[in-house]
């Protein structure tokens, strides 16, 4: 049962996320009118990407040839170090820090990756990236605090066991918390309001112009990479703060109901992603300090009134 | 066998290399390789002597003791006490300098006939055996002669390559600055002799509970500025970004690596074990001054593009994330928690090692670029890893290590320095709580920034292409150099991986030094090489995580390459140019890759831009010939700390001069009444 279990767990993410894409896309084409893709378009994208021949440019080292790699490879670390379904697989690799250094790993790398080709967009989508994970990491970091302490510890598979769901005494910290963590979602994940993910125009792309010299296969992983960090971060988001329906034991009919309770949540945060790219405007970028900010002291608020 | 390694014999054996080695070296200065081999030999020989001394004092626990005073000269009196703190500063030193030594051999090279190599083989050795002794000694007087043999060594090897005008202006910038550190220090311990009788530590340490409250805080005052100088806190760190840069890259590794962390160890000793028991404000100015430094010095370091000045602002930053340790463990000393201040110290000692190993690393793989292309100027690197790839993955290590990314080192020391601010949060009271909640913030900032600068230091230096004509020239370092970064980059790695294990011996040295017993354990290292804090608060195994990091990307590799799509064909093109020649004019530099940050926070750096424009004719002011823009960031503690404390000298001596000393011997007489009188007067007070 717990190898069956460990093997889902791991599975989930890479399995998931592109129907997760799938899904705002579509939901994104609705919005505008449009018929749009099918929900399973993002597997044929990637099934196509891994069967074309590739191209490296001459002046790419080493660097850009491998972290394609460690960026997928860190997703699924990371990934399978979530509280899914269940709040009884834990490794010491679910720590909190390791979790955020781990992914912070992923974005150096892919980060150096973008400057390696030597183009002029590849070397200002890593200094915009950089920029916005340096401010948010303290964020990023201390919005799930406001909960380990809640918790007592801060391992995150375990964090949502020690938290007695329906406690009315948490519910105002674990509110601002949150809130605080969907400002982070958005900057880690390269949304809106801070970058547009559907976009190749050179003034206002973050992440894709990181990206643009990547081709084939290491194309397909990079895209599988931040597919799988979006599902990382709305896992994070619905599991830590309202760990509802979470499986505290490993009976199957609590793990069936842990998996589709997931599901379900997950796939709200989607929706409001799908409507808020939909009606909102991507903000400037040097106003996006303002909205880190907010999260920062949301956070504060938050950790203050656990304590 | 162990009781021989730990013998006070090994000591001296390690002291007598160094003295060999500067000795003979000065003889033999006729050769330029000669003298260049004989001293690095014999620096590695001493290394190696007193690593294995070090290793051993502190394996088999014991403390060594040598004394000679004498009562009516007590600057003759030479005092030494190695327990398990001085052993592990021993330990640090010796590592940095044996691999810094090994570098040198080919680092040197590049001074055969310019400079006297002779004489700085001489400097090298006797720095070495300075620091070494200055970490050993107990006694306020043989202390500050060692602490100013150490200090004036490193000046003249600030200023040996002496034909740059800047690098003397350095020396002389660092010399006077370190100066001025050692009078607060000789402050500190005269106050301390006043009020105890005795420059000895151990005698001061017995007579602390008879020493007035003010005069505790104003010793602590004084020796914070003192060794602060040293360390390099923020804003006494003036001298750090301009002497480090100066140096040979061998000796700035162990200035950055090691001499600033003979401040730190004397903080520890002076303020958690001499003078304990502390007030708990001591540990809130510590922590205050730890997060100014860290924040501030890694923002500075993003506004640098000379490569050795960037990683002299991270040596700064360092400090303070260590100092982050040392205040907190003496928060918690002064609130009478003995767990968590022994935790808090573990980390600061943790990372001391750890900064140690990888700044070192960085710097002479900093070092091996400027020898192979010239310049410090990183705008003019580029595309150097396909140059020189060995250089390029020593220094991808060292900012992996420094950015606290797992697996190495750096992430582990600074994790456990995060769990001690953790603990801080949870268990202090409502006003030190927001403290530490504050402190915590800084320190994610901090890391989070570190980040983005090796990102910027890496990319820009080692990744695209050649952006000068130097760097398309550049050449591999030679093979005492590899090897020299090589083991400080293998150790990188393994003391990554063996991070619980080291932390555990971490744990007994600040045990020993805050005299708490093993109840106190909150670090503890379960089956499996899992690091626990707090009967599970937060758990890591360094073990999984660096097996993870490497095994899950590799069977990633293996499968997208042989597991789906074998026949598929990679060519090489060039990179995409938008229909224009690509040149490396339109990479990213150094300064555009960090120019939203420093905007951002433009209201601490407060950056400049001037604009300028020169004109073909200058009446008609109608065609440009050139145009220029400068960027720049203030020194606000130069224009609003030193020159303001500077004309306020220039005053005072204007005003003795013209006043005092007029030139009339009359008056001069006068002068010497009034002492005589005011002396009888006080004499017949007393």
């Amino acid at each position: 049962m717990s190898y069956l279990l460990w093997i889902i767990q791991i599975m989930f993410v890479p399995l998931v996320a592109p129907l997760g894409v799938g899904l705002i896309n579509s939901l994104k084409a609705r919005i505008q009118k449009r018929r749009g893709a099918s929900l399973l378009q993002p597997y044929r994208n990637l099934w196509k990407l891994f069967y074309k021949d590739e191209v490296i440019s001459r002046d790419a080292s080493f660097i850009f040839r491998f972290a394609p790699f460690i960026a997928m490879g860190v997703t699924i670390i990371v990934g399978a170090c979530l509280p899914i379904f269940t709040s009884t697989l834990s490794t010491p690799m679910s720590d909190l820090l390791a979790v955020v250094y781990t992914l912070a790993l992923g974005t150096f790398f892919m980060a150096l990756a973008g400057m390696d080709s030597g183009s002029a967009f590849g070397g200002s989508g890593s200094s915009r990236e950089m920029t916005i994970s340096a401010i948010v990491e303290a964020s990023f970091i201390s919005s799930i605090l406001t909960v380990a302490f809640l918790s007592g510890t801060t391992n995150i598979a375990v964090m949502s066991a020690g938290l007695s769901p329906g406690s009315g005494n948490f519910l105002i910290p674990i509110v601002l918390a949150f809130a605080a963590f969907c400002i982070v979602l958005l900057a880690e994940t390269s949304r809106y309001p801070f970058d547009n993910p559907d976009t190749h125009l050179e003034l206002t792309m973050i992440h894709e112009s990181m990206l643009l010299e990547f081709s084939g296969k290491r194309l397909a992983l990079m895209e599988w990479a931040a597919a799988n960090r979006l599902l990382i971060f709305s896992i994070l988001a619905v599991n830590l703060f309202f760990p509802i329906g979470i499986a505290h034991d490993q009976a199957v009919l609590s793990v069936l109901l842990g998996i589709s309770s997931t599901l379900l949540k997950v796939a709200i945060v989607y929706i409001v992603l799908a409507v808020l790219e939909s009606t909102i405007a991507k903000y400037r970028f040097f106003r996006l300090p303002d909205l880190l900010l907010v999260a920062f002291v949301l956070n504060v608020v938050a950790i203050g009134l656990v304590l | 066998m162990m009781s021989a390694l730990a013998s006070p014999t090994m000591l001296i054996a390690a002291m007598a290399l160094f003295g060999i080695g500067g000795v003979g070296a000065v003889l033999l200065r006729k050769s330029d390789r000669l003298a260049n081999y004989w001293s690095s030999a014999f620096a590695l020989f001493g290394s190696v002597t007193a690593l294995v001394f070090a290793v051993s004092m502190l394996a088999s626990g014991q403390t060594f003791v040598a004394q000679t005073t004498s009562d009516s000269f007590p600057l003759l009196s030479f005092a030494l006490n190695i327990d398990r703190l001085a052993a592990f500063f021993l330990v640090t030193i010796s590592i940095v300098t044996f691999f810094c030594s090994l570098y040198g051999i080919g680092y040197i090279k590049q001074y055969y006939g310019r400079y006297n190599i002779g004489y700085l083989g001489f400097l090298y050795n006797l720095f070495i055996v300075a620091m070494l002794l200055v970490v050993t000694s107990s006694n306020g007087i043989f202390f500050l002669i060692v602490w100013e043999i150490m200090s004036l060594a490193s000046y003249f090897l600030v200023a040996y390559d002496r034909h740059d005008p800047e690098n003397v202006k350095a020396g002389f910038l660092y010399l006077v600055m370190t100066h001025i550190g050692t009078a607060f220090i000789l402050l500190a311990f005269i106050l301390l002799y006043v009020h105890t009788g005795s420059f000895d530590f151990t005698v001061i340490q017995a007579a602390m509970p008879t020493v007035p409250a003010h005069i505790k805080d104003s010793v602590f005052l004084l020796a914070l500025i003192g060794f602060g100088v040293k360390a390099g806190i923020i804003p006494l760190h003036i001298w750090l970004p301009a002497a480090h840069p100066a140096a040979p890259s061998h000796v700035s590794a162990i200035m950055s690596g090691v001499m600033i962390k003979t401040g730190i160890y004397m903080m520890i000793r002076l303020f958690l074990d001499v003078l304990q028991p502390a007030p708990l404000w001591w540990g809130i100015v510590v922590l205050v001054i730890a997060v100014a430094s860290c924040v501030l010095g890694v923002l500075y370091a993003l506004t640098e593009h000379d490569i050795k000045r960037l990683l002299a602002y991270h040596s700064i930053e360092n400090i303070g994330i260590i100092l982050l340790g040392v205040g907190s463990a003496l928060v918690f000393s002064a609130l009478g928690m003995s767990g968590l201040a022994v935790l808090a110290l573990t980390a600061a000692l943790f990372h001391t090692l750890n900064h140690a190993i990888f700044k070192s690393l960085l710097f002479l793989s900093a070092g091996s670029v400027i020898h192979a292309t010239g310049t410090r100027n990183m705008e003019k690197y580029g595309g150097l890893i396909k140059l020189m790839p060995a250089t390029g993955l020593f220094f991808l290590v060292g900012s992996i290590a420094i950015s606290a990314l797992p697996p190495l080192n750096g992430f582990f020391s600074e994790w456990l320095t995060f769990q001690a601010l953790f603990q801080g949060i949870a268990q202090t009271d409502f006003y030190i709580k927001w403290l530490f909640i504050g402190v915590t913030a800084a320190l994610a900032l901090t890391s989070g920034l570190a980040v983005a600068c090796f990102v910027k230091a890496f990319g820009v230096t080692f990744l695209a292409r050649p952006r000068s004509q130097r760097a398309e020239k550049a050449h591999e370092a030679s093979a005492v150099m590899i090897a020299g970064m090589a083991g400080l980059a293998v150790l990188c790695v393994a003391v990554g991986v063996g991070s619980s294990w080291i932390i555990a011996q971490l744990q007994t040295i600040a045990q020993g030094v805050l005299s708490a017993g093993d109840h106190a354990t909150l670090v503890t290292v379960t089956s499996g090489h899992i690091l626990s804090i707090a009967e599970g608060f937060a758990t890591v195994s360094a073990p999984l995580l660096s097996l993870l990091l490497i095994a899950v990307p590799l069977v990633v590799w293996t499968i997208t390459r042989f597991g789906i799509n074998r026949s598929q064909r990679v060519t090489t093109g060039r990179t995409w140019d938008g229909g224009t020649d690509l040149t490396s004019r339109m990479e990213i530099t150094s300064t555009g890759f960090a120019r939203s940050i420093i905007l951002i926070f433009r209201g601490l750096l407060k950056p400049s831009l001037q604009h300028s424009v020169e004109y073909e004719d200058a009446a008609s002011r109608l065609i440009p010939r050139s145009r220029s823009v400068t960027l720049s960031v203030q020194d606000v503690y130069r224009r609003y700390l030193y020159r303001p404390v500077f004309i306020g000298f220039i005053h005072l001596s204007h005003w003795i001069k013209n006043g005092i000393q007029n030139g009339n011997i009359n008056a001069y007489i006068l002068y010497i009444l009034v002492v005589l009188l005011v002396m009888l007067g006080l004499v017949g007070v007393w």
